[in-house]
């Protein structure tokens, strides 16, 4: 079929297959679900002790059970829609925005044995499985794709509301969530170009060892466009200028209310655990033990969990980081957004992707190493210094002409 | 239906409100942009570029507040974007007017400190400083006040520099989005507001410094609690320079936003960390002295690019000075009585009124009718944490003012808003709105 398991190879109804691919979906679904109700209370406790307060807890122990009170009180709210709105696409928009977060979920892998080398299948009710939902030959293409989609939810969102404010909102976030994909894939194309596939599973396979994490074989530099990057595509602060409280009042969602900004703000929260999960993939080997030295598995106690409790680990030092980053960082300038996105972003990763591929070809070559490396710098030092001049022209030309008032 | 429609449509008064490009004439636009941005009629000639086609108008006309987020309480601006660029910007005001000079005609000055604490509820001290100054100068005792008394005044008021100053760290990082901050800078200010419970019993609206002195004596331990201050928040104050002064998101956000030249501020009679952002070292602390400011060692912060940095960083800074002249206050604080010994101003203790039949009478007089002020008007005018708040008192001889008009400093720097903004983006509108640092019950009163 699609080659997406090797469980639907030979697929029958009412199978140990379909029953395992059941199980998986609902696993998904859950794990997706309680992590966003987790993260979100996760999120409000961390930036309550960096900023002195105490933060939930009264809902259930430490305050545990909060989101879901603050759900159900959504879902009983009184759910406006504007008059002026348009109404059909005003009520796709959450959905548009929740479902692909969900549906990255399904490419991620969750766990599994890659302990030496191994593909990460493990047996189920006698089967041999993958831990993932889906392993797609183009699982890196689906996430890329996933993302744009939910660009549409929030566009829409803004745009259906009929408000001047949610339709600023939607302006930004169109702009800025696709100069940023084009950084976000530049630098996941250096990732590809190292480990030689497009697969997700194959990119954890590929990173068996420290030195073959896709951080270090690519050189930092991918990893932090790309972090940058997906914090801009997560609007998540120093890049949440979509939904900036303090100009838009809401942004996109200003005219959203009960369950539908309910969706919304769960897709937001479920997206941040999401992207953390592909940059582990794809950096920080997933599901692969971090092995120092002789050190093999130090969580091999834990058996065939170990691979998701490491998974588990690596997301939440990422989950902490953006938690960091909203509690530290003002927000940016829109302009300063574009600028850095468009002038520094997109070009340092499309040119270490050049240099990555120049490393290649110059090691089939049979090349000396020194001197592509110093080759490959000079170039790109020169095409920084393009860069540079370039823009400082169009700035002069752009002063030239003045703006109009 | 169609008069509510309309009414909501302008507002209370349509002409308050910012007609669309397509609607006005070149002559309206000229004296409506002209006017507040200070540009002579061939400058404002140039922004004439009207389209005479409706349709042909690209811009959009947006209203930030009066129930948006930042804009300081229900300050309400008509903005036309184009795109996210601010065109043309009005401050409209009155959303938070209750009268207060009116009222003012109607206490007596005994119970007028109530009211003008009120105004500027941020630095409460300093308005009832002023007014009480003002009251003292009509009734001629603005010499007797006992020493300590004053002494007491100066502390109050730069403590209550420094807790409006944090206030406005708190805020102006909130506006950029950096929210820890805001906790930070209420978390410092906390702590100031404790100590002024601690001697006045309210954490706000003290009505504590009166005619003719203050309301009590420092509470035992008092020194110990502003030892306390002065040790916890300088460290703090460093921690803020690590958090923002020299985060470069922060600088990008801040440097060359909302910029003022030093001409125009004057001309549009801004006064406190605006004017002193253009590079004026302009404080009336030093220039025109009171109390025992000339007497106290102290810098007045003086910016150079007149942009909202500048003003952070004035403002930053200040609190340093007001630390520095907290501490000679300390040193300086003197013993004695804590108001005037008149028994027309001063109501007599509670143990005299039993003893003296006099006294009884006084505190009869005193709380039913008020003092009498002599015939005359005055104005006083201090340096308060926003500029200078002056209070105009004109007397008729009764015990109420016959007109109360206190200048405040917010009002007069709203009016920069359109200056600061033009050219700038939505994001930066935002930053200005917090750089001035308006308190909307100064402003409305």
């Amino acid at each position: 079929m699609l080659a997406v398991d090797t469980l639907l190879d030979h697929i029958k109804l009412w199978s140990t297959e379909t029953l395992i691919i059941l199980i998986k979906v609902v696993v998904v679904f859950i794990v997706g679900l309680v992590g966003t109700m987790l993260m979100v209370w996760f999120e409000r406790k961390v930036i309550a002790f960096m900023q002195n307060r105490i933060g939930p807890n009264k809902a259930g122990p430490k305050g545990l059970l909060q989101t879901l009170a603050d759900g159900t009180k959504l879902f009983f709210k009184e759910d406006l829609i504007p008059d002026k709105s348009d109404r059909f696409v005003f009520k796709l928009a959450p959905y548009l925005a929740f479902v692909p977060a969900f549906l990255v979920w399904s490419v991620v892998p969750l766990g599994g044995n890659f302990a030496d080398g191994r593909d990460g299948t493990v047996k189920i009710l006698g089967k041999a499985t993958k831990l993932q939902l889906a392993d797609p030959p183009v699982g890196v293409l689906l996430l890329l794709a996933l993302s744009s989609i939910a660009v549409y939810g929030i566009m829409l969102a803004g745009w259906s509301s009929g408000s001047k404010y949610p339709l600023l909102g939607s302006v930004r976030a169109s702009a800025q969530m696709i100069s940023y994909e084009a950084a976000l894939g530049l630098s996941l194309a250096t990732v590809i170009l190292v480990t030689g596939t497009l697969s997700t599973n194959g990119i954890v396979t590929s990173q068996f060892s420290l030195s073959r994490w896709s951080i270090i074989a690519t050189g930092v530099v991918p990893f932090i466009v790309f972090l940058i990057a997906a914090t801009a595509e997560l609007n998540r602060p120093p890049f949440d200028l979509v939904e900036a409280e303090q100009e838009l009042v809401g942004g996109f969602n200003t005219e959203y209310s009960s369950i539908r900004f309910a969706l919304f703000f769960l897709a937001e929260f479920m997206n941040t655990i999401t992207m953390s999960g592909v940059i582990v993939t794809l950096f920080f080997g997933g599901p692969q033990p971090l092995k120092i030295g002789g050190n093999s598995n130090i969580l091999s106690f834990l058996g065939p969990f170990s691979g998701t409790v490491w998974l588990l680990l690596k997301v939440l030092v990422f989950l902490y980081i953006y938690v960091w980053f909203r509690a530290t960082l003002p927000r940016l300038r829109y302009d300063q957004l574009m600028n850095l996105g468009w002038k520094l972003m997109i070009p340092l990763a499309l040119g270490w992707f050049m240099l990555l591929a120049f490393f290649r070809v110059g090691q089939d070559e049979g090349w000396n190493r020194w001197v592509v490396g110093i080759a490959g710098l000079a170039v790109m030092g020169v095409c920084a210094g393009l860069l540079q001049l370039a823009s400082k022209v169009s700035a002069r030309n752009r002063e030239r002409e003045g703006a109009m008032f | 239906m169609t008069d509510i429609v309309s009414t909501i449509r302008g507002g209370n008064d349509p002409e308050q409100g910012l007609k669309p490009r397509s609607e006005i004439t070149a002559r309206e636009l000229l004296r409506e942009v002209g006017a507040v941005l200070r540009m002579s009629e061939a400058d404002a000639a140039k922004l004439g570029d009207i389209p005479v086609d409706p349709s042909e108008d690209q811009t959009m006309i947006i209203n930030m507040g009066p129930q948006h987020p930042s804009t300081h309480g229900v300050l309400r601006l008509m903005l036309e974007l184009q795109g996210e660029t601010v065109l043309r910007c009005k401050p409209i005001i009155g959303y938070l007017h209750t009268g207060m000079e009116k009222t003012g005609e109607n206490l007596t000055y005994m119970q007028g400190g109530t009211n003008v604490t009120r105004m500027d509820y941020l630095s409460p001290l300093n308005n009832e400083l002023v007014f009480s100054m003002a009251t003292e100068k009509l009734l001629g005792i603005d010499g007797d006040i006992p020493e300590r008394a004053v002494w007491m005044r100066m502390l109050l008021s730069e403590l209550n520099r420094m807790s409006s100053h944090l206030l406005f760290m708190a805020t102006n990082g909130m506006d950029l989005g950096a929210v820890s901050m805001m906790i930070y800078g209420w978390r410092e200010r906390e702590d100031v507001l404790r100590f002024f419970q601690k001697v006045t019993g309210l954490r706000m609206n003290h009505n504590f410094i009166r005619p003719g002195g203050v309301a009590a004596d420092l509470p035992e331990g008092w020194r110990d609690d502003v030892l306390h201050l002065l040790e916890s928040i300088p460290p703090r104050l460093d921690e803020y320079d690590v958090l923002m002064t020299g985060q470069p998101i922060w600088r990008d956000r801040l440097q060359g936003v909302g910029v003022i030249t030093q001409a125009e501020a004057m001309a549009l009679g801004a006064t406190g960390p605006i004017l002193r952002s253009t590079g004026v070292p302009w404080d009336l602390r030093r220039d025109q002295p009171y109390l025992h400011y000339d007497e106290v060692e102290f810098d007045v912060i003086v910016g150079s690019y007149g942009d909202a940095f500048d003003r952070y960083a004035i403002r930053l800074n200040e609190i340093r000075e007001s630390i520095k002249i907290v501490r000679q206050i300390l040193d300086r604080m003197p013993t004695g009585d804590y108001r005037i010994q008149n028994k027309k101003v001063t109501p007599p203790p509670r143990a005299r009124i039993d003893e003296s039949m006099e006294a009884l009478i006084h505190h009869f007089k005193i709380f039913t009718e008020g003092f009498k002020v002599p015939e005359g008007e005055v104005y006083v005018a201090i340096e308060s944490p926003r500029g200078e708040i002056g209070c105009y008192i004109a007397s008729d001889g009764s015990a109420t003012p016959y007109r109360m008009h206190v200048r405040a400093p917010s009002f007069v720097n709203i009016q920069c808003l359109p200056h600061m903004m033009r050219g700038g983006l939505v994001a930066d509108a935002v930053a200005v709105i917090s750089s001035v640092d308006p308190v909307l019950g100064e402003v409305d009163r």
